[in-house]
């Protein structure tokens, strides 16, 4: 017998891989949990998720990294689109995007009276110091989440990392396009009112 | 300008916007609406309900035969808790409505005061959108969003939550209704391209099928649909929430489809070369198993929400649009066919089910009344010209099967959630939202016991619909499964029920029992002519079976005749 439906999805449908979502919204309470449920009721975990505003008066940018199939993530995406309060939502695979991540870590002051390692890890990762306390100093780092954790493990070594901190993933589409641009055509398209 | 109450200025945007009728319950925290709601009574029609999920499903029923929105009322808390399974299915089936909630006041949100529940975030994930007013100055606004949303595109419910203090203050009241939002573009722009593609599949293909769903109904393209069919000569089937959108003795009309559906549009599923689905969505119990569902044809669909495309099954030329707009432009691309030998192959299917099924069903071939010759006489009497109103279950599929619709918006029931306890209140407001149409509640044992208390609604208000209540004593379709899939172990689905008569005789509602076959017609015409509502008690066979029957998650080419 022939088969069709969710089985003619072909094989690069069904590779799980890494995508970003890229969401445009309204600045609305509640709308974090609107989309995140979207994600929970199909059991897709997020593994990193960043909220903020944009350079757009009133308009908020979700970014959300999943590991899923293209298949389940463009239905994700189709609902997501759907929030009334949703402007646009965009699904980008890793080639598509320029992303960063940015890591803090809070480190003993006093390992740099040890000799001058820490310092040549930290200039040969490109990270930088952002305050020196007498008892602790940070260091930032942005890069991929596998250049910071190479860092951390690094630093980890000394023993004397107080605390760590990783952001979520922010990112850029490789596409031309202007987010204020693209924000004040659709403020312009006539909803044709069939039905009102 | 004088300023009113948030309260008043909340009534007068309803009115604004066109709404007759409010089903509701008051309550602590929506006092100062209901208040001054006093001061409009003349304007505004409220029903008391006598529960929350009543005056929802009402609301669900007059919208769903007057294409207006429903608009109903519920106090903080247990009052908006109480809405909850009518919004969710008031989402799955794509009606629009508006609910208005009470809150406590602002100061007291996220105390757990007296009342206080978290009803943004409970309705989240079923309603269209949902927003809670916080300031009266938001009140007008927020109202006139709510019903442009609600109403627009793809119809669905909002939930509106206003919080006392809102209600309290005093705001100036200039009303202007919302005609766009940046972030919201329910009509999608319908491109040619699409229109042409799927006219040359059109042209070419030996057996093609249309599948109808409520999109038609919901975009009045009832007209388009006739003219669409009568040219191409295609066979229409239709889902159960697309009943009544094609009369079922038009030439070209082939049947119901589904898990109970008929037996042709089922199995000719699989041999058509073209589907051309309409506002429907292909929920499971229309395709059983997917892999195996019109294995032999391409798929166009005609659909208003984008991600209903490619949702479950792949499309070869998808139609993102109104189906109304979408079937005008097709119609003038379409050559004029005839598929006469195609919808004779469905003819002899419908002999086939008829010899195996219907005959058994309709001429008391059963000890007691059955189902089907129950619906299949009501059919007859009001010549299919009734609005139709079922709950959920075996006399919902089989009311499905026999009543021969012949007018739109006359297939009243709860399709995707499948909400016992629909009916009884979905009828009063069907009743209520076409006045001028007869409204008949077809209810099981089971699902009446859900919201019975509306009968006293029905009394209060002297709500004329006719209550056909086909008692069998038993979870008929749970019973059917156990009988079929789980070695007939009937696992809590017998009832002992209540003198269903007396419990009419308590709330004021004429009645009368049926039992015998040779008082059908009778008792039925004595049931329709009855001014005002009635309850007509029929006793009907204990164990009988729907069928045809796909199997859950079986081929629609396996469905079973016995």
């Amino acid at each position: 017998m022939k088969k069709r439906g969710l089985y003619q999805f072909n094989k690069i449908e069904n590779e799980v891989k890494e995508f970003t979502l890229s969401v445009l919204t309204e600045d609305k309470a509640g709308l974090l949990n609107h989309i995140t449920i979207i994600f929970n009721r199909r059991k897709i975990n997020i593994n990193s998720l960043n909220v903020s505003s944009t350079e757009v008066k009133g308009v908020s940018r979700f970014t959300i990294v999943v590991e899923s199939t293209k298949e389940k993530i463009t239905k994700v995406l189709n609902h997501i689109n759907k929030i009334v309060d949703v402007i646009a939502a965009f699904l980008y695979e890793g080639n598509e995007i320029y992303y960063q991540e940015i890591a803090l870590y809070k480190l003993s002051t006093k390992i740099f009276m040890k000799g001058d390692d820490v310092e040549r890890i930290i200039k040969a990762h490109g990270a930088e110091i952002l305050i020196i306390e007498e008892d602790h100093t940070v260091i930032q780092k942005t890069g991929s989440k596998k250049e910071t954790q190479n860092l951390y493990s690094e630093l980890e070594k000394f023993g004397e990392v107080l605390e760590f901190a990783r952001s979520g993933r922010v990112a850029l589409s490789k596409k031309k396009r202007k987010t204020v641009n693209f924000i004040k055509r659709l403020e312009k398209i006539k909803s044709n009112k069939l039905n009102l | 300008m004088s300023k009113i109450l948030g309260s008043e200025a909340l009534i007068k945007s309803l009115i604004k916007e066109g709404v007759d009728t409010i089903f509701g319950y008051p309550g602590g925290a929506i006092m100062p609406i209901y208040d001054s709601l006093y001061s409009y009574k003349n304007t505004l029609n409220h029903i008391l309900t006598r529960h929350e999920q009543g005056a929802i499903h009402a609301a669900q029923g007059y919208s769903r035969v007057s294409g207006k929105v429903g608009v109903c009322f519920a106090t903080s808390g247990p009052g908006a808790t109480n809405l909850i399974t009518g919004i969710a299915d008031a989402q799955i089936d794509s009606t629009p409505l508006v609910c208005i909630t009470g809150q406590v006041p602002s100061q007291l949100l996220g105390t757990d005061a007296f009342q206080e529940s978290d009803v943004i975030g409970i309705s989240m994930p079923v309603t269209k959108w949902n927003y809670q007013i916080s300031s009266g100055d938001e009140i007008q606004k927020i109202i006139a969003k709510a019903f442009y949303i609600a109403k627009s595109g793809r119809p669905g419910p909002v939930l509106i939550d206003i919080t006392k203090d809102a209600q309290f203050s005093y705001v100036k009241f200039d009303y202007k209704k919302c005609e766009r939002i940046r972030s919201y573009h329910p009509y999608p722009i319908l491109k040619n391209k699409k229109i042409e593609q799927a006219a040359k599949l059109i042209n070419k293909s030996k057996k093609p099928l249309i599948l109808v769903g409520q999109g038609i109904i919901l975009s009045n393209a009832e007209k388009e649909l006739i003219q669409f069919t009568d040219k191409t000569g295609i066979p229409v089937a239709s889902t159960l929430l697309g009943l009544s959108s094609i009369k079922c003795d038009h030439k070209n009309y082939v049947g119901y489809l589904g898990m109970h559906g008929n037996y042709g549009p089922n199995v000719k599923t699989n041999e058509s070369d073209l589907i051309i689905a309409i506002g429907m969505r292909f929920d499971d119990r229309v395709t059983g198993d997917t892999s195996k569902y019109a294995i032999n044809a391409k798929i166009i669909h005609i659909e208003i929400d984008p991600s209903e495309i490619d949702k479950i099954i792949k499309t070869n030329v998808a139609i993102n649009a109104d189906a109304k707009e979408a079937l005008t432009q097709l119609i003038k691309l379409v050559e004029k066919r005839n598929h006469s030998n195609w919808i004779n192959e469905f003819r002899e299917c419908d002999k086939i089910e008829y010899e195996k099924i219907i005959k058994k069903d309709i001429n008391g071939e059963y000890e007691k009344l059955s189902m089907a010759e129950v619906i299949n006489k009501i059919s007859e009497i009001t010549k299919g010209n009734s609005i139709i109103v079922t709950d959920v279950g075996q006399h919902q599929m089989i009311a499905s099967r026999y009543y021969k619709f012949n007018k739109s918006k006359s297939n009243i029931t709860s399709g995707g959630l499948g909400t016992m306890g629909f009916a009884l209140p979905a009828s009063m407001g069907a009743k209520i939202g076409n006045k001028n149409r007869e409204v008949i509640a077809i209810v099981g044992d089971g699902g009446i016991q859900m919201t019975i208390q509306e009968l006293a609604t029905i009394s209060q208000y002297n709500i004329n619909v006719k209550i056909l209540l086909l008692n069998n004593n038993f979870l008929g379709m749970v019973r059917q499964w156990q009988q079929l899939f789980f070695d007939n172990r009937y696992s809590f689905t017998e009832m002992k029920n209540p003198d269903f008569n007396k419990i009419a005789d308590g709330y004021g509602i004429t009645n009368s029992k049926l039992e015998k076959r040779e008082k059908l017609e009778e008792e039925l015409i004595k049931f329709l002519d009855h001014k005002g509502p009635y309850l007509l008690n029929v006793t009907v066979e204990k164990e009988e079976n729907v069928f045809p029957m796909v199997p859950s998650g079986e081929s629609v080419s396996n469905i079973r005749l016995e």
